[in-house]
C-alpha cells in the first residue's frame, strides 16, 4: 500500500517539475541546472540518517561519512555557485 | 511519533521552497530570492532530520559536514565562469555518489526488504554508479584533463552489450536472492564500468547534451534512493531534478538537429564528409579601419557570440566595444544560439559576467525576425549556428539545425583566425556571401583594435 503512495508522490512530482521548469527562461539556464544540483543534494538528509544511525560497523560508518561530506559538498557548493552566477545578471544602470 | 509526524511536516515546508525557488528562476529579477528561499529548504530540511530522533551520533555527521562544506565553498568561489560546466559535473558526481553509499548502508544494516526494495534498491545503485563515473569522465573531457574527442576502439559495441548483459543478469539474480553481497558489489562495479563506457565515445562539442542526461540521472538516484529508505522528500526533489534534465536535453537536441540516441550512442564522427567543394570561392577580407568606418554609420549591430569568444577570453573586450556603439546611437543586441557555450545557458553567464545588460541578450527565435533591419552583425568564435547551409543544403550535415540568420544584415562581419572548418568539419557558405566580410587575426585583438578606433575618434 506504501508503494502506491510514493509513486503517487512520483507522478505528481514529475508534473510539477515540469510545469515550473518549462517557464525558466534560456538565459538562465545555467544557474537552473545548477540549481536543480543544489537541490539534489537533498540526498543529504538520507546521508544523514546513514551517518547517525547506530554504528553497525566500521563500513557503514565510513559509508555514512562519506555519503554526508559528498552530499554537503553537492549543496554548498551547488547553492554558492548559484548565488556567485545570478549575481552577474545585472540590467544596464539607467542611473548613469 | 509525533517527532517523525513533525519531521515530515517540515519535509512539506521545504518541498514548496524548493517549488517557489524554481519559479522564481522564471525571472532575473527574482532569481536569487528564488536561490534564497531554495537554500532555507534544505536547511529545514537537514534540521528536520537531525532532530527526527534517527540520529543517535553526531560526531561523523560533524565531520562529514565540516569536510564537504568546507571543499564545496572552496571550489565554488574559486571556479571561473568557463569552468562552470565542469563544476556542475562534478557536483552530479559527487551527489551520485554520496546517493550509492546511502543505498549502500541501508542494504548493510537493514537487507534489501521485500521485492519493490529490492528493485529500487538495485535501479538506484546501478544509476547512481553509471552516474558517479560518467559525471567524472564528463568533468575530465570539459576540464581538459582528458581528451574532449571521442574515444573509440574496436569491440566496443561489444563490450557495452556484455556490460548491460551482465548487469541485467545479475539483477536478475540478486532480486531473486537479495542476500547475495557479492552479487551487489559486482553490479555496482559494473555499472561504474558502464558509466565510463557511455561517456567516453561522446565528443567535447556534444557535452552540453550529456550534462543535461547526467543531471536527470542525478534526480533519478535521488528519487530511487527515496524509494530505498521510504523519504518522500527525496522522491520530489529527484522526480523535480529528473525533468528538469529530460527539459534541457530536449531543448539542447533540438538546437542541434540531432536525437538524442544519435547524440549519446552514436559518434558524430561518422557523419562527416568531404564537401563536394566545386569552385574555389573567394571570401572578402576587410581592414579594422574599415570595418570601423562600416560600423561608424550602422544604427543597429547584432553580435553573435561563440564559444570561441569565451575561449579567447575577449567578453570585456566586446562589452566595450558595446558600449561604444551604444554612445554612438546605435542599437547593439547580443544573439545567443542554444548551444553557444559548454553547456545549457552558458554563454548568458559568460556575456552577464562582462557585465553585459541582460535585457540584450536576445534568443534566437527573438533575433530572428529582426535580422532583415540589421544593419551589421559581428560573428565572433560561432561557424556552424550561422551556417545558411542548415537552411537550404540537404546534402549538409547540419541541415535542419535551427541557426541565427547572420546573412540577413546588411553587412556581417566575422571574426577569424583562419578560413578553418568548425568542430564539425563543414564548410560556412556565409563567409563567401556577397554581404561577408572577414576580419582575420586573434577575436580579442580584432576587437581591443576596433575599441581603440572609437577612442581614438571621439577624443
Amino acid at each position: 500500500m506504501e508503494l502506491i503512495y510514493l509513486l503517487f508522490i512520483l507522478v505528481l512530482s514529475v508534473f510539477l517539475g515540469f510545469a515550473l521548469i518549462s517557464r525558466v527562461p534560456p538565459l538562465l539556464h545555467t544557474p537552473l541546472m545548477s540549481e536543480a544540483n543544489a537541490i539534489c543534494g537533498i540526498i543529504v538528509v538520507g546521508a544523514l540518517i546513514a551517518a547517525g544511525a547506530e554504528a553497525n560497523s566500521t563500513l557503514t560508518v565510513i559509508l555514512g561519512t562519506s555519503a554526508v561530506a559528498l552530499a554537503t559538498f553537492n549543496v554548498v557548493g551547488g547553492y554558492l555557485v548559484t548565488e556567485r552566477m545570478l549575481k552577474m545578471f545585472k540590467k544596464k544602470d539607467t542611473t548613469k | 511519533m509525533n517527532i517523525e509526524f513533525l519531521a515530515n511536516f517540515v519535509y512539506i515546508i521545504s518541498s514548496i521552497l524548493f517549488a517557489f525557488g524554481l519559479k522564481f528562476l522564471g525571472s532575473p529579477v527574482s532569481a536569487r530570492k528564488g536561490n534564497i528561499l531554495s537554500a532555507s529548504g534544505m536547511l529545514l530540511a537537514v534540521l528536520a532530520t537531525l532532530a527526527s530522533g534517527h540520529i543517535i551520533n553526531f560526531q561523523w555527521i560533524l565531520i562529514g559536514i565540516i569536510i564537504g562544506a568546507g571543499l564545496g565553498a572552496l571550489v565554488a568561489f574559486k571556479a571561473a565562469m568557463t569552468q562552470m560546466p565542469e563544476m556542475i559535473a562534478l557536483l552530479h558526481g559527487c551527489g551520485a555518489l554520496a546517493s550509492v553509499f546511502v543505498d549502500w548502508t541501508a542494504y548493510a544494516v537493514h537487507g534489501a526488504g521485500d521485492l519493490t526494495n529490492t528493485i529500487t534498491l538495485y535501479l538506484s545503485i546501478v544509476i547512481g554508479g553509471l552516474t558517479f563515473t560518467g559525471s567524472g569522465i564528463a568533468w575530465g573531457k570539459l576540464s581538459e584533463r582528458l581528451p574532449g574527442k571521442p574515444v573509440l576502439f574496436a569491440g566496443q559495441r561489444l563490450v557495452n552489450t556484455g556490460l548491460i548483459a551482465s548487469i541485467l543478469i545479475l539483477g536478475a539474480l540478486f532480486i531473486l536472492n537479495p542476500s547475495q553481497y557479492n552479487v551487489f558489489l559486482v553490479i555496482l562495479v559494473l555499472s561504474l564500468f558502464f558509466g565510463i563506457f557511455l561517456v567516453i565515445p561522446i565528443g567535447g562539442a556534444d557535452m552540453p547534451v550529456v550534462i543535461s542526461v547526467l543531471n536527470s540521472y542525478s534526480g533519478v538516484v535521488a528519487c530511487t534512493t527515496g524509494f530505498v529508505i521510504h523519504n518522500t522528500l527525496l522522491i520530489v526533489v529527484g522526480s523535480i531534478v529528473g525533468a528538469n534534465g529530460i527539459i534541457l536535453s530536449i531543448i539542447m537536441c533540438k538546437a542541434m538537429n540531432r536525437s538524442i540516441t544519435n547524440v549519446l550512442f552514436g559518434s558524430f564522427g561518422a557523419v562527416v564528409k568531404k564537401q563536394g567543394s566545386g569552385e574555389k570561392k573567394e571570401a572578402k577580407a576587410i581592414s579594422v579601419e574599415d570595418a570601423f568606418l562600416i560600423l561608424e554609420n550602422a544604427k543597429s549591430v547584432v553580435i553573435i557570440p561563440g564559444y570561441g569568444l569565451a575561449v579567447a577570453q575577449a567578453q570585456h573586450a566586446v562589452r566595450e566595444l558595446g558600449e561604444f556603439l551604444e554612445k554612438n546611437g546605435c542599437d547593439v543586441k547580443y544573439a545567443i544560439h542554444p548551444v553557444a557555450g559548454r553547456m545549457p545557458g552558458h554563454m548568458n553567464v559568460l556575456l552577464a559576467e562582462a557585465n553585459i545588460s541582460y535585457d540584450q541578450l536576445m534568443e534566437m527565435d527573438a533575433i530572428n525576425p529582426l535580422m532583415e533591419n540589421t544593419d551589421v552583425t559581428i560573428i565572433i568564435g560561432a561557424n556552424d549556428v550561422v551556417n545558411p547551409a542548415a537552411r537550404h543544403d540537404k546534402s549538409s550535415p547540419i541541415y535542419g539545425m535551427p541557426i541565427i540568420n547572420a546573412d540577413k544584415a546588411k553587412t556581417v562581419f566575422v571574426l577569424k583566425r583562419s578560413m578553418a572548418t568548425g568542430f564539425a568539419g563543414i564548410e560556412n557558405e556565409l563567409f563567401y556571401y556577397e554581404n561577408t566580410r572577414m576580419i582575420f587575426g586573434d577575436a580579442k585583438q580584432t576587437v581591443q583594435a576596433l575599441v581603440a578606433e572609437f577612442k581614438s575618434s571621439h577624443l
